[in-house]
């Protein structure tokens, strides 16, 4: 679905990542690791043609995105933001409806099944009990469920999300990729993630690209990918890294006093 | 077999509950209201003056003008003397009304610049001479008073087509220096607005130093204010407001969008930097043709939108026509007042504006505060 090849992004043609070829498919979980600064943020907003691309090519469904207008785009790809602004005085269903906007041209107004596709969003996400209150007045994890159901109404193919559970406790990190999870596990979408987190990653996620230094550090499973020599190299930080007690998936533990310069 | 979100949010079935949708009807019968008093408050203003005409004569007087109507209008006994049908007429439709006409015109078109700027720069301080009309018109208005001869070809005089170019010319210039590459950041823009409007200001101060006998004019055209308008004025002012605004309101879904940040505009599928050229320009024409004739009217535009928004709500679909209806009867008022108040010379309508807006919308702020903007 969504295919990188050779790919450098950055800003003002300064390459902030190098050479990341990876791939993701429908139904898959794909998360990006690596330390701050790696580049995971970049490459979502590239995929996206926020950031701009340097060199290699971005497809999604075997098309170059340089070759898809904007509104088509947005109709494939829904992006979840590390940390949206969201205008206070709209409305929680004013806030989702924006997701038709791909769909609808400049002086259609929203019909009756664009506010249907729209309340099923936000069923999904159970954020229909407070469609009706105003932005300004919801917690972080009501606003990020919200821009998650947003994504929704875009009824896109792949969803993109830039660290979803930060700034949320750990009942919420786990709500939200719960529900992420059985989205795309139930509508075949294809979700790439940028975690900061190892063990919600490992736990998630089918597959992850670590990054570091500018470039792909380790591509395959969590198993492959969280070792401690790995976590130690990327990150420079000692831990230990244990088989889960129930579902034996790595985990990882830091050593208070390791190295953590 | 899984589905896709398409299909399963697509359901045909599906029922959301009553009261989930864009409250597009309340709006809507809003409009048509405002609409309506619109009409009442030209017949209204028509009526005062230093002669005072009924309501309903100014009425039959209007409609008498239209095709296929045939009413001759009653003359009505006015103190100190009677008037003659032609001079009703003069009163009515060649002094009264061009002058209602097109301070409601202005009236509308800095409330729309106003809603435009303020959701364009998602900033409640933004108002229509953000970006340096107001100083450029200024400097426009003065050099044309102060040149030493008369541009004979220039139907209106060399003043307001000034007004216009140095307007125009003065966002312009903003524009250029304030885009980095393709882009147009909105904190450069606003800066470079700021840095070139206080420029502007300053050599239009310094020509009011050597003014002399222009000084009176100048500050009044400074001041902002109606005068002696001509319909000529009105049909020049009328289709550039009337297409500015049908670009604006095309636009208003996604300036509903970029009230988001422009990265999430962008993946919502908007074209940002069009969006914001188109917006920036429509605005901007829309601005210097309302004020070219009028002089520097504040308050209108700043105020106006920040009302709407706090009765309406914030969808610019809803929120630009009905801050265009709000702007022109609100500015109709205060212009009747400012020819009144102090009859016949009239004190400015910039004063009259802020004098009787200010305490409303400061009303309208404690009445639901928290709302106000973001």
């Amino acid at each position: 679905m969504i295919k990188l090849d050779g790919v450098s992004v950055g800003y003002n043609q300064k390459a902030v990542v190098q050479n990341v070829n990876l791939e993701a498919g429908p139904g898959q979980m794909l998360a990006l690791v690596g330390p701050n600064g790696s580049g995971k943020s970049t490459l979502i907003k590239a995929m996206t043609k926020v950031a701009d691309l340097l060199s290699g090519r971005i497809s999604v469904d075997d098309r170059d995105i340089t070759t898809i207008r904007p509104n088509e785009l947005a109709r494939l790809v829904a992006t979840v933001p590390q940390t949206p602004v969201l205008p206070g005085t709209f409305t929680a269903f004013e806030m989702v409806l924006m997701g038709r906007t791909p769909h609808l041209g400049l002086l259609r107004y929203e019909g009756g099944q664009d506010v249907a596709t729209a309340w099923q969003a936000m069923e999904a996400t159970r954020t229909d009990s407070f469609a009706q209150r105003r932005v300004s007045e919801l917690s972080g994890g009501e606003k990020q469920r919200l821009v998650i159901a947003r994504a929704l109404t875009q009824q896109p193919r792949a969803i993109l999300l830039d660290e979803p559970t930060a700034n949320l406790d750990i009942n919420h990190q786990v709500g939200i990729l719960n529900l992420v999870k059985s989205l795309c596990s139930q509508h075949s979408l294809t979700v790439i993630v940028a975690l900061h987190d190892l063990n919600l990653a490992a736990q998630y996620c089918d597959r992850m690209v670590m990054l570091n230094g500018g470039g792909v550090y380790a591509k395959g499973t969590p198993s492959d990918i969280l070792t401690a020599a790995n976590i130690k190299d990327v990150y420079g930080a000692e831990v230990c890294v244990y088989p889960h007690p129930v579902n034996r998936l790595p985990t990882t533990i830091i050593t208070a006093g390791g190295n953590g310069s | 077999m899984a589905r896709t979100v398409s299909e399963a949010l697509s359901e045909p079935v599906a029922r959301y509950p009553a009261g989930i949708g864009i409250r597009r009807r309340s709006r809507v019968y809003s409009m048509l209201l405002l609409g309506a008093l619109l009409i009442v408050v030209i017949l209204f203003a028509t009526g005062v003056g230093s002669v005072p005409i009924p309501i309903a004569t100014a009425f039959e007087v209007m409609v008498s003008q239209l095709p296929f109507v045939n009413i001759t209008p009653s003359v009505p006994d006015v103190p100190g003397g009677t008037l003659t049908l032609e001079s009703l007429r003069m009163i009515i439709l060649d002094i009264r009304l061009p002058r209602i006409i097109l301070a409601g015109l202005v009236g509308a078109a800095l409330a729309v610049a106003g809603a435009t700027y303020q959701g364009l720069f998602r900033n409640p301080l933004a108002d229509p001479y953000l970006l340096g009309v107001a100083s450029g018109a200024g400097l426009g208005a003065t050099v044309a008073m102060l040149i030493p001869f008369t541009l004979t070809w220039v139907a209106f005089g060399a003043v307001p087509l000034f007004a216009f170019i140095g307007g125009v010319g003065a966002v312009t210039v903003v524009y250029l220096l304030g885009r980095v590459g393709k882009t147009m950041p909105t904190t450069t823009l606003i800066l470079a607005g700021v840095a070139l409007g206080s420029f502007l200001a300053s050599i239009t101060s310094y020509l009011m130093t050597i003014a002399g006998e222009q000084l009176q004019g100048l500050v009044f055209w400074l001041l902002g204010g109606l005068h002696f308008t001509k319909w000529s004025e009105v049909w020049v002012v009328l289709p550039a407001v009337l297409a500015g605004f049908v670009i604006i309101w095309i636009h208003a879904r996604p300036l509903n969008v970029m009230q988001l940040d422009e990265e999430q505009a962008q993946q919502l599928g908007i074209n940002v930097e069009r969006v914001k050229l188109i917006l920036l320009g429509a605005a901007t024409l829309t601005t210097s043709a309302a004020i070219c004739f009028t002089g520097l009217i504040g308050f209108v535009g700043i105020i106006v939108p920040h009302a709407v928004r706090l009765v309406w709500g914030p969808d610019h679909r809803f929120l630009l026509p009905l801050s265009m209806l709000v702007g022109a009867i609100f500015l109709i008022l205060a212009d009747t007042l400012a020819r009144t108040l102090v009859s016949p010379a009239g004190i400015p309508v910039g004063g009259i504006t802020a004098f009787c807006g200010a305490p409303f919308f400061l009303y309208l702020l404690r009445k639901r505060k928290g709302l106000a903007f973001f």
